[in-house]
């Protein structure tokens, strides 16, 4: 039961990761990219994280990959609204969008 | 079984795909991105190998601090005389077949290899493990059994810093900081130095050490001297000089008092052998000094001696 | 096929696509790149050697671990005298 509980959850997580570089390849300009990716590193991460957890069953271990989780979530929030700005920059300086 | 062979055979071709997309990617800069992440699938590789110490070194160093080196020098690439460079594909064809042939003849020659090593150091060294001051086999391999490389690597670092002090040309420094980014460095700031700390101490019995700790350092304080918020480091500030030279001095002064506790007369000198009872803090010690060697060295490597922003 | 086997053969297909790199270039910090990923494909084939043996060699790991320090100072050299080959003018 726990198994396919876990499959199910990893295979979601999985699927978020296969939109979000779905995402990266065919959307536009930057800002639809930047959305798609960071749909993909904060829910796919997630759903793999909670995936592996209930597999394994193993508290310690859950709470140092939520950790992770949470580092990660935090570092793509900031690296995104990064970009964004830089995005933004770009596309005022020259008028037009930069690819 | 199936699962891990198709998870190698992935892995293989995805390390084979990421090197020729960073040869042939158009955009420099895509190819220094192309390369971080062929670092990261090289650390994903030796950690299936059994090499657990190298996946964390080749993330921090190979991938992390090397990425951040090439970005830096990408940076200062200037735009304008990077022309479109046409390389026309029949110049290339002797350069390619050469390239294919070698492969080969070096695929085929590993290929006869036999699986089963023909003799090992790795009995003797398990053997002397007990007696080396750690418990975790690469540390004593590196502060112990072979303690000279180590100092002679720490040498090399420290060439190529002063190297590179000689031959860099000066550059203004034009960042933005932005104040998202300021605010992340100094929050990630305690994190990184508690981590590299444990990174250190836990070498003594399983994987980890100086060098992963000292990349991860370095790696806190680039991205704080990127932001802004360190007063620009510079090689002729003594205590920058001190903390850079210690590691080398440390294993220095280590390696004269081995030999000076070893001293017995008409025996040959015992250079760089720790007596038992010293060698777990002897190598804690050069272990801590290289750490902060290293990330300082490493940090001045990435960021150079910029001048003072004038924000 | 083994492990073993399957990561030689990699380490040698990347030692080549690094050495058709360093040929290719064009530009300068391309080909340290190129260095780079040569460099990549020999520690493989050390670290693969070192899997050979149940645990995993030590002694093999730790000479890597040297490389790759070494490389990283290589690499930040060769890029300082990159830098600066750009920033004389011709």
């Amino acid at each position: 039961m726990m198994a396919w509980l876990g499959a199910v959850l990893l295979i979601l997580g999985l699927l978020f990761f296969l939109a979000g570089s779905l995402g990266v390849l065919r959307f536009p300009d930057v800002f639809c990219r930047l959305h798609a990716v960071t749909k993909a590193d904060t829910l796919g991460l997630g759903f793999i994280v909670l995936g592996l957890g209930v597999l394994q069953q193993d508290w310690q271990r859950f709470l140092l990959m939520l950790l992770i989780w949470g580092l990660v979530m935090l570092s793509g929030t900031i690296s995104c609204q990064l970009l964004g700005q830089y995005g933004r920059e770009q596309t005022t300086d020259q008028e037009e969008p930069a690819e | 079984m199936s699962g891990d062979f198709w998870f190698d055979a992935l892995l293989g071709v995805l390390l084979l795909v990421l090197a020729l997309a960073t040869i042939l990617a158009r955009q420099l800069a895509a190819a220094v991105m192309l390369y971080v992440v062929f670092g990261l699938m090289l650390a994903l590789a030796w950690a299936r190998l059994g090499a657990a110490d190298l996946a964390l070194a080749e993330a921090a160093i190979g991938a992390g601090l090397t990425g951040a080196l090439l970005f830096s020098a990408l940076a200062r690439q200037p735009k304008s005389i990077t022309p479109p460079v046409r390389i026309s594909r029949m110049e290339l064809l002797p350069a390619l077949v050469l390239c294919i042939a070698m492969s080969a003849v070096l695929g085929w020659t590993l290929w006869q290899l036999p699986l089963q090593p023909a003799h090992s150091q790795l009995p003797a060294a398990l053997e002397q493990l007990g007696s080396s001051g750690t418990e975790h086999l690469v540390t004593a391999v590196l502060l112990n059994f072979r303690a000279w490389d180590t100092l002679l690597e720490l040498l090399v670092l420290l060439l190529a810093l002063l190297g590179s002090r000689l031959v860099a040309a000066p550059e203004p420094a034009a960042l933005q900081h932005w104040p998202l980014a300021r605010q992340w460095s100094i929050r990630l700031l305690p994190l990184l130095v508690l981590v590299a700390f444990f990174v250190l101490w836990r070498g003594a019995t399983a994987p980890g050490g100086a060098f992963q700790a000292g990349a991860l350092l370095a790696a806190a304080l680039v991205v704080l001297r990127l932001n802004g918020q360190l007063p620009a480091l510079r090689f002729d500030m003594w205590w920058v000089r001190a903390l850079i030279l210690a590691g080398v001095l440390a294993f220095l002064l280590a390696g004269l008092l081995s030999v000076w506790l070893n001293w017995q007369p008409e025996q040959a000198v015992q250079w760089l052998r720790w007596p038992l009872p010293l060698a777990k803090g002897l190598i804690l010690l050069i272990e801590l000094c290289a750490t902060l060697a290293i990330g300082l060295t490493l940090t001045l490597l990435v960021v150079g001696e910029r001048k003072e922003l004038t924000a | 096929m083994s492990l073993v086997h399957w990561y030689l053969l990699i380490a040698a297909a990347l030692w080549g696509i690094g050495c058709y790199g360093l040929i290719r270039g064009p530009e300068l910090l391309r080909r340290i790149i190129a260095l780079n990923l040569m460099g990549a494909a020999v520690f493989l084939v050390m670290v693969t050697l070192s899997a050979r043996t149940e645990p995993a060699d030590g002694v093999l790991h730790a000479l890597v671990l040297t490389g790759l320090v070494v490389a990283v100072s290589a690499t930040a050299f060769a890029l300082a005298l990159v830098a600066r080959t750009l920033s004389e003018p011709t």
